[in-house]
């Protein structure tokens, strides 16, 4: 009949779709830059892909669950419970399983942290069980709808948490004195001991940090999809590695948009291709990455000074 | 006489299965300028990492101020007072002038003190006062060796050990750099100097040794040294 007024409609349609499903993108990806950040903090300091890191956000997971079936809690301290509880154990694998290899080649470590992820996945499920646990449902009823897309509580409470987060750890890492010692430590460890700079202090705490930061990403994951399990760690945990390396490893800016880029693409893949596709699109950006830009977007190519 | 400042004897240390100092001993008496010199690889820079705490000796001792520092972990030796120009410069790129000198800072608390020796250094090294809020990566050698030496005297240091600070310079930028330390030394800090320029070392230095694969083979005054047959063919060219 009109063609085009159809053809209008329908493209208004695609657009409002794609504006949603950006913001679905936009929570699932800082979902991913909190875990990123902790990989690629650890990264930087030690150089170590920290294959446990996605099991260190599960334990945070249940961390956050228990405070907030068995303690009753709110969000708010079961999320600082799991930071806390979390950050510590994430020094704690750091001070057994990784300081006394501090000098042994690199393999060694990626396998014991390969070793330490099957440790804590298991032993959780040992004393968890493996059956998933229902989180109880949060802000479902809560929802703010602007010009037709629809932002809800879980969704409202994943972008507020990750933005108090990211200040608070610019502010850590580039004005407070340990932050200034992480970077140090993270650009040129022994010279930063040359400063007076414990580099062993300095790395036990990035492991805190980076723990800390994925733990909250477990208790948000739980609250935003219900359902947490001892392996939910594994696919996050790669897909938090995808966004590291996107955005450029080490560097924490790029584990950021690394992680939004990877949340808006699986998201837009999901929605108007299918989400079997969405961990395909995952790992084809990863190979992407490494085919066209293997220092990822943020990234130097470093080449050695002479 | 007093007791020396800076004491080592009889070290060995190792790098995996290579034995890089042999029974190596040396002294730097408080308010001196000591220089070692040596051919690449004769074991200069090992000396200066042993005494800063990144190597450890495997036999034979290291006292400063009559405390044994052997083995020491290099942030602690910072705070015994000894502070370490390395090779390189090594400062730390992607942060501006400014964090670097805080980072020399890093293990003092005296507000005051920081403030009065960051115009100490500034006065030393005006250049590095223009550039406080450029990243360090963008200055040139000769700035990056400034900032490296005024970020070591940031920490206030009784020792420096400076390695290697005319690498890959110009001639007129290394007789800045020179009189430079001599200053630095007059205000009262003692230095030890590992130097393949041996000329320039000699110039300044009080006293100096001789490196040679691993072993001490030659030490005396500075100026003896500087005239001396065997040390003209073998480091200064004639």
């Amino acid at each position: 009949m009109r063609p085009l007024t159809i053809w209008k409609e329908l493209s208004m349609e695609v657009w409002h779709q794609v504006l949603q499903q950006l913001i679905n993108g936009i929570s699932l990806g800082s979902i991913y830059a909190l875990i990123a950040l902790g990989y690629t903090m650890i990264y930087g300091i030690i150089k170590l892909i920290n294959f446990a890191h996605g099991d260190i956000y599960m334990v945070g997971a249940y961390i956050g669950f228990f405070a907030i079936t068995q303690a009753h809690l709110s969000v708010v301290p079961a999320l600082l419970i799991s930071l806390v509880v979390t950050g510590f154990l994430g020094m704690l694998v750091e001070r057994l399983a990784y300081k006394p290899l501090r000098h042994a080649p690199r393999i060694s470590v990626l396998i014991t942290a390969i070793g330490v992820s099957f440790f804590l996945e298991y032993t959780t499920m040992y004393f968890v069980s493996p059956t998933p646990r229902t989180f109880p449902a949060m802000f479902g009823d809560v929802a703010v709808t602007v010009g037709g897309i629809v932002i809800n509580g879980q969704q409202m409470l994943i972008l507020g948490i990750t933005a108090v987060l990211m200040v608070i750890l610019t502010y850590i890492v580039q004005k407070t004195k340990t932050g200034k010692a992480m970077r140090a430590a993270s650009f040129d460890t022994e010279t930063a001991e040359l400063m007076g700079i414990n580099s062993d202090r300095i790395i036990s705490i990035t492991f805190g940090i980076g723990s800390a930061l994925a733990a909250v990403a477990g208790v948000l994951v739980g609250i935003y999809y219900n359902s947490i399990d001892p392996l939910m760690g594994i696919m996050p945990g790669l897909k938090a590695f995808v966004a590291a390396v996107l955005g450029g490893i080490g560097i924490l800016p790029g584990a950021v948009v690394g992680g939004l880029i990877l949340g808006v693409v699986e998201a837009l893949v999901s929605g108007f291709i299918s989400s079997t596709f969405r961990d395909a699109a995952a790992f084809a950006i990863l190979i992407l990455v490494l085919l066209v830009r293997p220092a990822g977007i943020f990234g130097k190519n470093t080449k050695e000074k002479v | 006489m007093a007791e020396p400042m800076l004491k080592i004897d009889n070290i060995d240390v190792y790098y995996g299965a290579i034995h890089a100092l042999k029974g190596i001993s040396l002294e730097v008496n408080e308010g001196e300028i000591v220089t070692l010199i040596g051919a690449n690889g004769a074991g200069k820079s090992t000396t200066l990492r042993t005494i800063s705490g990144l190597l450890k000796p495997k036999t034979g001792s290291i006292t400063f101020l009559g405390q044994s520092i052997a083995g020491v972990r290099a942030h602690e030796i910072v705070k015994k007072g000894i502070s370490q120009v390395p090779e390189g410069r090594r400062v730390f790129a992607e942060m501006t002038v400014m964090e670097n000198l805080d980072l020399g800072a890093f293990v003092r608390k005296d507000k005051a003190g920081i403030q009065q020796d960051l115009k100490h250094v500034f006065e030393l090294f005006p250049r590095l006062e223009e550039r406080k809020n450029q990243s360090a990566g963008t200055l040139s050698g000769g700035e990056q060796q400034m900032l490296a030496m005024g970020r070591a005297l940031m920490s206030r240091p009784k020792l420096l050990l400076l390695d290697e600070p005319s690498m890959g310079l110009a001639p007129l930028l290394i007789k800045e750099i020179f009189n430079i330390i001599v200053d630095i030394n007059k205000s009262g800090t003692t230095v030890l100097l590992v130097e393949q320029n041996a000329n320039m070392a000699l110039s300044i230095a009080n006293r100096a040794y001789v490196l040679e694969t691993g072993r001490i083979t030659l030490s005396g005054k500075a100026q003896d040294l500087a005239a001396s047959e065997d040390v003209r063919k073998a480091y200064l060219g004639g």
